[in-house]
């Protein structure tokens, strides 16, 4: 995919609405040990047929991020501010009702675990009809057939068996494919999947990744691709969003970001993949632990770990455009030294 | 499945013969039935026939090999009070327990599910707190002062329910039952409500558990994301979850809620096993004892095989280890 | 982690005290007031029972005190000869019901603690055996407590009680017998766990006696089970003492507990003089209602899986 290509969606994105926008999304959690702020100041958007890869280490509110978008926020936790625009509709303030009748239905999510992720009591035909059925008046012949249709689109080979299954007689990469042909049955508008390939074989990883780029493509589906695994995402996203202690802190293009990341987070995350080019060299981790979201250092949250932190990291440093179609939230990005003006490059003593 | 059940069955009458033993040495051994039974002023003469009727002068393991001889061909001896087949005595007053029991369970799910699921769903609502402090007290409450008490105050002082007893039945089956006329549900009502006591609390603590459990499962919040109603995600997903513990639970307590019915049934003189097995360990009514464990074992074996059939039929991933 | 959190948890707590276990312990217990209350309720009724002769009116054995002309008297009379109050009414032998409760929970307690402490000796040392050795010991010890559990606890000492016959101490005998395997159970599966830890192999490698590992090195870490389970079980003891001497095969009546105080009330109860039967069972009740709130604090307390 080429770069104008790129910049020219991300235009068009922002200025015909895109399937979903968020905006300085916080959702915290009010615990006895004090608030814990997982979200805090999220934005990003998906376009149409899009596929964002939302990245981070465990407990940087990827997750959360993407519960706080289907509403499935639960106590102690809350979205305490920001929106979250799905075509317009601001589901940050939609009551549960109107809510449930989005989820599953415009916007569905696959879960990180197949093997969790089925109701182990419940057998497939149940589970699907019931989604079916949760949203569309039709007959529950009708809505079997749907069921065993769309298994069969993600691959299940002789669906009308399998719909008499129940879960644990299935492996686990074919649990998942189910849970996808679940999310897949209102063909969705949005598809949150948080880590979908994670607990699966690489080889099974790699088919599934295919055939969802594909129903993605086909149906226009807008896609949030959570994971921690920076290879799937480049073989997958379109953007990238990379978060840190409940922030987003950088985003752009995933071939650029990739390529040349702005933020010292990123760079540390792209140095920790093993890769084939860079056999034999070390591998750099990045020093330090994820902090505590119950007690974040003041200012950039990264600072404590950070190679390149000065004094004015102690302020907090802004979500802002580095580059055309790049934002950072950084004082000293590892900018290229052709670098356009930009806040922050002056004081850059040391250009990557 | 065959292979399973019969394996089952060898076990449990191995279990049977264990049994048998220790409660025949343990019963025979001590105490001694001569004394109760012939009058002190009879004659020599009379106590030797009295004891060679009763079979009391062979050795012991003569008398544990006609026991289970008799036993094996379904007599268990006679009573020396009542002078009928034990086993038959037994028998008579079986269903009056079933019933009390039975009823007892009925009572237990119909409270204890609602308020587990309730507290289970809403764990920091006053309501919830409540009905968790109450289940405490249902565990700490001695049933036999609960059933006193009952007795006093729905019988004494408001008069609604008769106070003891049990009221006219019905012959369903060849059996006589009293939870088919309106006055044997008066008298089934409190002695099933006491000892349903302990049972609703234990209903109520795994319900709650069960349901805070689940609901932290990732096919719960998946079942929720799907857009199904809250009701459709706590009766259908979770709640089929959480029955499968407690109706595990459940069915194995119906043992010993029959062993339990008699505190309730010495209490509200409820005409059934327990209460005959009370008056006859006072009298040392030996073959009665003896008959009344072997029975109350049998069932316990009973119980636990139907118990784990059902929850094979419950849940699926036990069905498939089976087969 | 940890230690950020207790402190932003408990910012006071920064004093040079050092938080040891036990303290934790006890902040943690007191987080529920309701348990709290349950110790104190609890504290005074051992209160009154150990000093139930120097509290009591009177001492309702000694027969010259009695006066059967004071019997079945309804709460709050005076005694015929005008010394003294019935603040609970008379039984039917005239004798105050204040202090027969007094004198009853001191039976009661003494029945219901001294079989869990040997219910819980004699079952702890099993459990441990069980754990230690393995094995064939292991597998016989555990049948037994298998058969043990699997058959209900007031049938076995309904029976036990039936080979004895009455008495205290075959009371306690028959509660010993049918509790012991809980402890057993316990002690075992918290053994199993702790035996493969490090400091069991390095007690070991020192070559210590046998026993002193197992009673100062093993026992030590599944103390906090053990004493959970302990507490419920002086509860569960002291309702089933009760229950057997209800059911008149309990105490004898010579030295009458909560239970048989409360059965001697029985057939007055249907006339309507309700209070000998009332007032015990209350006293019952409040003594098993503390011990359980207390123990089900410690059994969150002491619950790693809880912790968060």
């Amino acid at each position: 995919m080429s770069q104008t290509q790129m910049q020219t969606t991300s235009m068009a994105a922002t200025a015909a609405a895109p399937t979903l926008e968020v905006r300085d999304l916080q959702t915290h959690f009010f615990t006895r040990a004090g608030v814990v702020k997982a979200v805090d100041g999220v934005s990003f958007t998906v376009g149409r047929g899009k596929v964002l890869g939302l990245v981070g280490e465990s407990g940087s509110g990827k997750t959360v991020t993407g519960f706080s978008i289907l509403g499935l926020v639960d106590a102690p936790g809350r979205i305490v501010g920001g929106d979250i625009l799905f075509h317009g509709q601001n589901l940050a303030k939609l009551k549960e009702e109107e809510m449930r009748q989005l989820r599953g239905n415009r916007i569905a999510m696959i879960f990180q675990d197949p093997m969790m992720t089925l109701n182990p009591v419940l057998r497939v035909d149940t589970q699907m009809i019931e989604t079916v059925l949760a949203h569309t008046k039709v007959s529950k012949e009708e809505a079997r057939q749907r069921a065993r249709d769309t298994l069969g689109m993600v691959g299940i080979p002789s669906p009308d068996e399998r719909l008499k299954s129940y879960p644990h007689q299935f492996s686990g990469g074919m649990r998942q494919r189910v849970a996808i042909a679940i999310a897949l049955l209102h063909r969705p508008e949005l598809i949150v999947a948080d880590e979908p390939t994670t607990a699966l074989d690489v080889t099974i990883q790699a088919q599934i990744l295919a055939e969802v780029q594909k129903l993605c493509a086909e149906t226009g589906t807008a896609m949030i691709w959570i994971t921690h695994d920076l290879s799937v995402v480049a073989g997958l996203a379109d953007d990238i969003a990379v978060m840190y202690a409940g922030r987003v802190v950088e985003r752009g293009a995933v071939s650029e970001v990739l390529d040349q990341p702005l933020h010292p987070y990123t760079h540390g995350l792209i140095g920790s993949v093993p890769s084939r080019n860079k056999r034999g060299e070390k591998l750099r981790q990045i020093p330090g632990m994820t902090p505590s979201l119950l007690s974040l250092p003041p200012g950039c949250a990264f600072r404590t770990r950070c190679p390149r932190a000065q004094e004015d990291c102690a302020r907090d440093p802004a979500l802002s455009e580095l580059m055309p179609g790049r934002l950072a939230r950084c004082f000293h990005p590892h900018l290229a030294a052709q670098g356009s003006a930009v806040r922050g490059a002056a004081a850059e003593g040391n250009p990557a | 499945m065959a292979v399973y059940l019969l394996r089952r069955l060898l076990q449990s009458a191995l279990v049977m013969l264990a049994m048998s033993v220790i409660v025949f040495i343990g019963v025979y051994a001590i105490g001694d039935p001569v004394e109760i039974l012939i009058s002190p002023d009879a004659d020599q003469m009379e106590r030797e026939r009295a004891i060679k009727a009763l079979g009391l002068d062979l050795p012991l393991w003569m008398q544990y090999l006609s026991f289970l001889g008799n036993a094996l061909r379904g007599d268990l001896g006679r009573s020396f009070v009542f002078n009928e087949p034990a086993l038959q005595l037994i028998l008579q007053r079986m269903p009056a327990t079933l019933e009390l029991a039975f009823g007892a369970m009925f009572i237990a799910l119909l409270i204890g599910l609602p308020l587990g699921l309730y507290a289970g769903l809403k764990p920091n609502s006053t309501g919830s707190k409540l009905v968790m402090a109450g289940s405490i007290l249902g565990f700490s409450l001695p049933t036999f002062w609960v059933g006193l008490m009952l007795i006093m105050v729905f019988a004494v002082q408001l008069g609604w329910l008769p106070s003891t007893g049990r009221g006219p039945t019905v012959e369903v089956l060849g059996l006589r039952w009293s939870f088919l006329t309106w006055d044997g549900l008066r008298h089934l009502a409190m002695p099933a409500l006491n000892l349903a006591l302990f049972k609703i609390s234990l209903v109520i603590r795994l319900t709650r558990a069960g349901v805070r459990e689940t609901m932290l499962m990732d096919y719960v919040k998946f079942a929720r994301a799907k857009g199904l109603s809250p009701a459709r995600v706590t009766y259908v997903h979770v709640f089929k979850n959480i029955l499968i513990p407690v109706v595990t639970v459940v069915g194995l307590e119906l043992g010993s809620t029959i062993a339990f019915s008699v505190v309730t049934e010495s209490v509200f003189a409820w005409p059934g096993m327990g209460k005959l097995i009370i008056d006859s360990i006072n009298v040392l009514d030996r073959p009665v004892i003896v008959a009344y464990l072997m029975i109350i074992v049998l069932m316990f074996i009973t119980i636990n095989l139907l118990v784990d059939l059902a929850y094979s039929a419950l849940d699926p991933r036990v069905r498939l280890e089976n087969k | 982690m940890s230690a950020s959190t207790a402190e932003t948890a408990v910012p006071p707590a920064k004093a040079p005290k050092v938080e040891t276990p036990f303290r934790r312990f006890v902040s943690e217990f007191c987080e529920s007031k309701l348990a709290l209350v349950g110790l104190i309720v609890f504290a005074i009724i051992v209160f009154i029972a150990v000093f139930a002769p120097f509290l009591s009116p009177q001492n309702p054995y000694d027969l010259a005190q009695l006066d059967i002309m004071d019997g079945r008297l309804e709460p709050g009379t005076r005694d015929g000869a005008d010394t003294m109050t019935y603040w609970l009414g008379t039984d039917d032998q005239g004798r105050d019901m204040l202090s027969g409760i007094m004198y009853g929970l001191r039976i009661s307690l003494m029945v219901g603690a001294g079989s869990a402490i040997i219910a819980c000796a004699v079952g702890a040392s099993l459990g441990l055996l069980a754990a230690y050795a393995g094995g064939r010991t292991d597998t016989v010890i555990m049948r037994l407590v298998d058969l043990q559990l699997s058959f209900p606890t007031i049938l076995a000492a309904l029976m036990i009680l039936a080979f004895l016959g009455k008495g205290i101490f075959n009371v306690v005998i028959a509660l010993v017998i049918v509790e012991w395997a809980y402890y057993a159970r316990t002690v075992r599966g918290t053994a199993l766990v702790e035996r493969r830890r490090e400091y069991i192999e390095a007690a070991q490698c020192l070559a210590l006696p046998t026993r002193r590992v197992i009673f100062r090195h093993l026992l030590p870490n599944c103390l906090p089970p053990l004493i959970v389970v302990a507490t419920m079980q002086i509860a569960r003891a002291i309702a089933l003492e009760a229950t057997l001497s209800f059911l008149g095969l309990g105490v004898p009546i010579t030295e009458p507990s909560l239970g048989l105080l409360i059965s001697n009330g029985y057939e007055y109860m249907l006339s309507g003089k309700y209070w000998i039967s009332f007032y015990p069972g209350i006293a019952l009740l409040v003594t098993i209602v503390s011990i359980n709130l207390v123990g089900d604090q410690m059994r969150d307390v002491l619950n790693p899986r809880l912790k968060k």
